[in-house]
């Protein structure tokens, strides 16, 4: 598969003080959507703002279809459509003349109705930016990226403050262009969005990647498809965590404010097991539930923190 | 009818645009640019009114408040005695305007100590004494008219035939004055705000970095910001010309091209200040201090409103090398004096070192995120 985005060894340091990056690889493939993962401040906007050619690495190198930032600037920025983190486009230009106006930028742009019609914006076209809900704002920054025609579209956190039923509509806009053979890097926070939109994605942590692949390989690497969670009372031995942890197929524990999280790969066999120590201990349980484990779970698992410290 | 009508329209819409693959033209994108820039500037209210609305608005209540009006008629008292009624007979029949009192002598000086008269007059055997003020100029002259009018009317024959004809000529008068002066006051304010303000709010909006991640040529974007300064320019001229002509009876004596290109070179000089002071500051708050801070000493010192030569000698150098001060002056003298580009180039010079300088710095230093 042909590679649509390369970089190694990315490395960024702001002032001489704060490593934002620390060596970061990446090999993205066309025609897929890829994911960046990870908290606030781990790295994914100063990475993607490397990528899109914005920012200079303090080492390392990047490639966009063979092409180099130094060598082929403007065919590689005729080649992207980017959605920036938090862009407060012009509040009273219509939503017709700011789609217009970046289409200008173009060679060869996508007409602007076409645009407006695939991502529901038709209705509003005469409609100034500043009376725009935020959704309707989010697709429009959408808009001006996908009317460049692009081969890769850059989407840094494009779902992050929406409704339910906006970031659905972002989603099948994502999908759309994937099937017409875009290639995506997109930048989350929300780790169900990256399970259902990413063939692959990357986690992110302290400037650095820290697990890669599938959603599902990384799900598998996390040892245990599913994981009890459960609550009980009468125990305020902390060594009881080590009696979770020895019961049969327990691949690791983890408690958070009172709730006990077991990852385990056969629950039928756990469950039993877990009961019977609850009554050897002379506790009482109070809730119990199982569930199959998600990227959450992956990035509590290799951090210990949780991607949204609310 | 309408109804028929309607999908044929629709037919040949998508027939003759859509399905075409279109390319963009070379300058596609500064066209864009500057019919974006000029449509965000018609729809804000805020800048309609400042740049085109309150200038006006200053040129006419200046224009009235410091309106010529013809000299006071001096008003005297005239201290009780024998000759009193004698002497008001006297400064009546002459050729001058007086209003006159006959009053007590207590009372007199009294009122002439508060400003109610102008002069004193005490008649006696030998003649007159005037009681007059030095500091007050209505005081010194209503002197010299008395004692005009009272020689007169005494017999005195001047050796001398003059002749006085009355001038108050449109072009001497303050509005004259004013009008050139708040034309180049305006288009440093709007250079200033119209390029720097708008250049780091663009920048706190993000815009700058969102418009650099596309092909967009960065020349392209200032050329049509430069572009939409120079058209605004020649608005803010036409409206404050053609306010003090049809208004004030200006007489505008310069070529109008020369004041175009004066407005021009203007316009560029303090569009590249803005673009300095915009060049790295982050937020709204703080380019907007910077402005200030390089507008107030020209506002003070650029003789806008009044006549920088009432400053002391020792910093008249320091005021003709300011940007505004060429550009006033040289308005001035096309305008007022019908004085040709030629005569003023040491202004241009001034004008253009200041904004090739801010221009070239500015590059250097500028920010796009």
């Amino acid at each position: 598969m042909a590679t649509a985005i390369e970089c190694r060894g990315l490395r960024k340091t702001y002032d001489g003080k704060v490593e934002a990056l620390r060596g970061l690889d990446l090999d993205i493939h066309a025609g897929e959507c890829f994911g960046l993962l990870g908290p606030n401040g781990a790295g994914k906007t100063t990475t993607i703002e490397i990528l899109e050619g914005l920012l200079q690495p303090t080492s390392g190198h990047v490639r966009i279809f063979d092409q180099t930032w130094h060598e082929n600037e403007r065919t590689l920025r005729e080649w992207l459509g980017i959605s920036l983190q938090e862009t407060r486009l012009s509040e009273k230009l219509t939503v017709r003349e700011t789609v217009e106006l970046f289409a200008s930028f173009y060679r060869q742009p996508r007409p602007a109705d076409a645009i407006l019609e695939q991502l529901s914006l038709t209705e509003k076209a005469d409609t100034w930016v500043g009376k725009l809900s935020g959704g309707q704002k989010q697709r429009l920054a959408v808009a001006t990226a996908l009317v460049a025609n692009p081969r890769i579209l850059f989407l840094d956190e494009p779902t992050t403050g929406l409704d339910p039923q906006s970031r659905r509509q972002l989603w099948d806009i994502i999908r759309t262009f994937q099937k017409n053979g875009g290639t995506i890097l997109l930048t989350t926070h929300y780790m169900d969005e990256a399970e259902r939109l990413c063939d692959r994605l990357a986690i992110i942590d302290h400037g650095e990647v820290i697990a890669a692949g599938t959603p599902s390989e990384l799900i598998d690497r996390l040892g245990g498809h599913h994981v009890v969670e459960f609550s009980v009372n009468g125990t305020r031995n902390a060594q009881t965590i080590d009696v979770w942890a020895a019961l049969v197929g327990v691949e690791s524990v983890r408690t958070d404010d009172g709730l006990v999280s077991l990852n385990v790969r056969q629950p039928h066999l756990t469950i039993p097991a877990l009961l019977d120590a609850v009554e050897n201990q002379g506790a009482e349980l109070l809730h119990l539930t199982t569930r199959q484990a998600s990227l959450e779970d992956v990035f509590v698992r290799l951090t210990g923190r949780h991607l949204r410290e609310d | 009818m309408k109804a028929e009508l309607q999908p044929i329209s629709s037919a040949l819409d998508s027939d003759g645009r859509s399905r075409l693959p279109k390319k963009n033209a070379r300058w596609s994108a500064y066209s864009h640019l500057l019919i974006a820039r000029m449509r965000e500037l018609q729809r804000e209210p805020e800048i309609v009114f400042w740049v085109f609305v309150f200038p006006l608005l200053l040129a006419l209540g200046l224009g009235i408040a410091f309106r010529n009006k013809p000299a006071d008629v001096p008003s005297l008292a005239i201290v009780a005695g024998p000759s009193a009624q004698h002497t008001l007979e006297a400064l009546r029949g002459g050729s001058w305007k007086f209003r006159v009192d006959i009053l007590e002598s207590d009372d007199a000086l009294n009122r002439f100590r508060l400003g109610k008269y102008d002069l004193v007059i005490v008649a006696d055997e030998q003649g007159f004494t005037y009681r007059y003020d030095p500091a007050r100029p209505e005081s010194v002259l209503a002197r010299s008219q008395v004692n005009e009018a009272l020689q007169t009317s005494a017999g005195r024959r001047d050796p001398l035939h003059t002749n006085a004809q009355a001038s108050s000529e449109p072009g001497a008068r303050y509005i004259d004055f004013l009008i050139p002066g708040l034309l180049g006051m305006n288009l440093m304010n709007s250079g200033m705000w119209g390029v720097g303000f708008a250049l780091v709010d663009m920048r706190q909006r993000k815009l700058l970095k969102r418009f650099v991640a596309t092909p967009m040529r960065r020349s392209d974007f200032l050329l049509a910001l430069t572009s939409s300064r120079l058209i605004l320019m020649i608005i803010e001229v036409g409206l404050l010309l053609g306010f003090g002509i049809l208004v004030f009876n200006m007489r505008v004596l310069g070529s109008w091209f020369s004041i175009i290109l004066l407005g021009c070179t203007g316009a560029i000089c303090f569009g590249g200040l803005g673009l300095l002071t915009a060049s790295r500051a982050q937020k709204i708050e703080s380019v907007s201090g910077l402005i200030n801070l390089v507008m107030m000493p020209m506002w003070i010192f650029s003789g806008v409103f009044f006549s920088y030569e009432r400053f002391p000698a020792l910093i008249q150098p320091f005021i003709k090398a300011l940007p505004l001060t060429a550009l006033n002056d040289a308005l001035r003298a096309t305008i007022l004096e019908g004085a040709s580009l030629r005569t003023q180039g040491l202004r241009l010079l001034i004008l253009a070192g200041w904004g090739s300088l801010s221009f070239v710095l500015a590059l250097r230093w500028f920010r796009w995120s």
